[in-house]
């Protein structure tokens, strides 16, 4: 059926994936219909798109150096693109990010803003270049181009800093998942979803993780859009709830005037299980301050162009115009998901608090509510709650409680949809915090293997000894994520944010200035990764230690703090030591040509 | 001035403009936020403010970013700085 070489059959490969894909969908749901449990359904999706990762991941392992860190460079532009979009795309933005807009509305969209808007930094400012250059991770590029261990092991400490926190949350994710579909205990789930990961990364490193994750955005993509544009036709909002939903967002509005936002009783409040909340924010209106929303979407698009893991996907394009294009490719396929959250939460949440609809449940009495199958489930996995705190019987709009990652993963139970539906869903979960959790620890695991061992401890280590080194230091960060992911420390949202700061106070411009700024030295690049990284971190000690703040910067935007840090620090030391030698100032001006020879080769 | 010279001084003109309208689109328009809920314009019915942060800004980002690449292009080529295909 496929002849040739794999890279020219990309179209024909996917696109039979695909078809199989969608016939496993209407199979479940003709055994749904055959009478085959719910539970068996949402363990067969899960374990067969796990299993295909795992094939792909086998038929994808490689003993090649290029191969391995960077997928050989012959990712074509386009499915470069879906598998950023994968990479890019967490269990934050497919399980909690619809949440987030229902729970907090208008400042909370801050986020997707500037989860989109960062891309354009990295299309103009980074990428292009970074691929010229020929790296094979980020700080290789920190290290050649400012040259000396110092610099090279300093962008490997942020690197590990912001990958690390970003990649506990992933898995996390991937654990919840797991634990709801497969019906076991988190603990034990944790440690399921990263085999699954481990699966993917472990033979192919790069290329496997590539193609897995062009297979996962095809999946996690269709479980996202199919359950939002089913609900918006059964509800009559439109077929087409993107251009479509401007008289249900109004009715919400509306809804919310005639209900008002009443506030709980801390007393009250207490009873409410930890973890959930209640509709108190204005769905569609501005309801924060100017300076919230844009110090938050600030640092989350400066942290988008210093994340390593997004940076290294454009270091597998086969040229410096397919890694631009490739940017813009990878929005697009990010925008399709982003534009649909709005939209299953507005959905989500007229669906239940609308009385005059089926599925509304404000309005009902309290035992009506309590006796619906759907929330007695949800109520087991303490993801929902209501109480009857005036009394009177009825459930009022602030008696009833919801876990933000409910709004995804429950809204199609609570609509009435099939439960085939509900498996997707849980398989396209699984798919982004899986896609997004194998790059993290892809990333991290090549800086350490190839920057801190072959780099600076061995550089004499020959290939075959090189990628042992890089695997099992892969199977080791894994594991160390999983364990303090078990914990549970931070939710799965805070974290992700919090690895944004990171990555911005210790590596924007430290990047940046490396290609645009010819005067930018060693010395200046390392005091302004260290200082920002370290006064970030502090801001943020700080205030998670009550203290008071300054400029209105919170625990979520410590990024502007530690970035201003950095760039200060790196301009003044900078200027204080000597212009970077006349080699490394022709290697800028090399970086900035599209054309020609990588500035570092092929194999180093 | 060299060839190459011109063309960097080409590149960074592109990228001022990019980075002008990217802040426009990303943090301009939102020092206005009262004002888009209160105007009268409804794309598809939407606020106005409702409107840029679910799709209108996004959708911006992705159009700006595919001219750009097509305008660096056109630079590049100007200056015979294009790859080869096989590169």
């Amino acid at each position: 059926m496929i002849k040739g070489k794999f890279i020219d059959n990309l179209p024909k490969v996917y696109g039979i994936y695909t078809g199989g894909f969608i016939a496993f969908i209407i199979i479940m749901a003709i055994l749904e219909q055959a009478g085959v449990s719910a539970k068996a359904i949402g363990i067969s999706f899960v374990i067969f798109t796990v299993a295909i990762y795992a094939v792909i991941g086998w038929l994808s392992r490689t003993l090649q150096m290029d191969a391995y860190y960077v997928a050989g460079r012959q990712v074509p532009t386009v499915f470069n693109g879906m598998a950023t979009a994968a990479d890019w795309m967490s269990g934050a933005s497919f399980v909690a990010m619809a949440g987030g807009i229902y729970f907090k509305g208008y400042g909370y969209m801050a986020l997707l803003v500037g989860w989109t808007g960062g891309y354009v930094l990295v299309a103009s400012l980074l990428a292009p270049y970074l691929r010229k250059f020929g790296c094979y991770t980020v700080p290789d590029f920190v290290g050649t181009r400012y040259g000396g261990n110092a610099a090279r092991l300093s962008a490997v400490l942020v690197l590990t800093v912001a990958s690390f926190t970003y990649v506990t949350a992933q898995i996390n994710a991937t654990g919840t998942i797991a634990s709801v579909a497969l019906d076991i205990p988190f603990k034990l789930a944790v440690y399921v979803g990263l085999a699954s990961i481990l699966l993917c990364s472990m033979l192919g490193g790069m290329r496997a993780v590539t193609w897995t994750q062009v297979a996962q955005y095809i999946v996690l993509i269709i479980a996202y859009l199919l359950p939002v544009f089913w609900i918006s036709s059964k509800m009559g909002a439109g077929f087409f709830p993107h251009l479509m939903l401007g008289d249900e967002v109004a009715r919400i509005a509306e809804l919310e005037g005639q209900f008002g936002f009443v506030k709980n009783s801390a007393a009250d409040l207490a009873t409410v299980p930890k973890g959930l909340a209640g509709i108190t924010k204005a769905h569609s209106s501005v309801n924060g301050t100017t300076w919230g929303f844009i110090s938050l979407t600030i640092c989350m698009m400066a942290g988008t162009a210093s994340l390593p893991h997004v940076m290294m996907r454009y270091f597998t394009t086969p040229s410096v115009k397919s890694a631009r294009r490739s940017v813009a490719w990878s929005l697009l396929f990010i925008f399709i998901l982003y534009s649909t959250a709005p939209m299953l939460a507005t959905l989500s949440k007229l669906s239940l608090i609308d009385p005059t609809l089926s599925t509304g449940i404000i309005g009902k009495s309290i035992a009506d509510v309590q006796a619906l199958d759907w929330y007695q489930n949800w109520n087991q996995a303490n993801l929902m709650f209501v109480s009857d705190f005036n009394g009177n019987g009825t459930l009022e709009l602030n008696e009833f409680f919801m876990g933000g990652k409910a709004v995804v993963l429950a809204t199609p139970e609570i609509a009435g949809l099939p439960y085939v539906i509900s498996g997707l869903v849980a398989a396209g979960g699984m798919a982004a915090a899986m896609s997004t959790a194998d790059g993290l620890v892809l990333a991290i695991a090549n800086a350490l293997s190839h920057d801190l061992y072959y780099k600076i401890i061995d550089p004499k280590a020959e290939a075959a000894k090189r990628l042992i080194v890089a695997r099992v230091l892969l199977v080791l960060i894994g594991f160390a994520g999983a364990t303090i992911a078990a914990m549970g420390i931070q939710g799965i949202l805070g974290s992700v944010i919090w690895a944004f700061d990171f990555a911005m106070s210790g590596l924007f411009f430290p990047l940046v200035l490396g290609v645009w700024w010819k005067r930018a030295n060693g010395p200046g690049a390392v005091a302004g990764m260290l200082l920002g990284l370290g006064s970030g971190m502090a801001y943020l000690i700080w205030v998670r230690n009550g203290g008071s703040g300054f400029w209105g910067i919170t625990q979520l935007t410590f990024g502007i703090v530690g970035s201003l840090v950095s760039l200060v620090s790196m301009v003044v030391v900078t200027l204080m030591t000597e212009a970077p030698d006349a080699k490394t100032q022709a290697m800028v001006d090399e970086v900035r040509i599209p054309s020609g020879k990588t500035v570092l080769g092929k194999q180093h | 001035m060299s060839k190459q010279s011109q063309h960097w001084e080409k590149t960074r003109g592109l990228l001022f403009v990019t980075l002008a309208i990217w802040f426009v689109f990303s943090i301009g328009i939102f020092f206005f936020g009262t004002e888009m809920q209160a105007s009268s314009f409804k794309p598809f019915g939407y606020p106005l403010s409702y409107y840029m942060t679910c799709q209108g800004s996004l959708l911006s980002f992705v159009i700006l970013i595919f001219w750009f690449a097509g305008r660096q292009e056109k630079i590049d080529e100007e200056f015979g700085y294009t790859e080869r295909e096989d590169s």
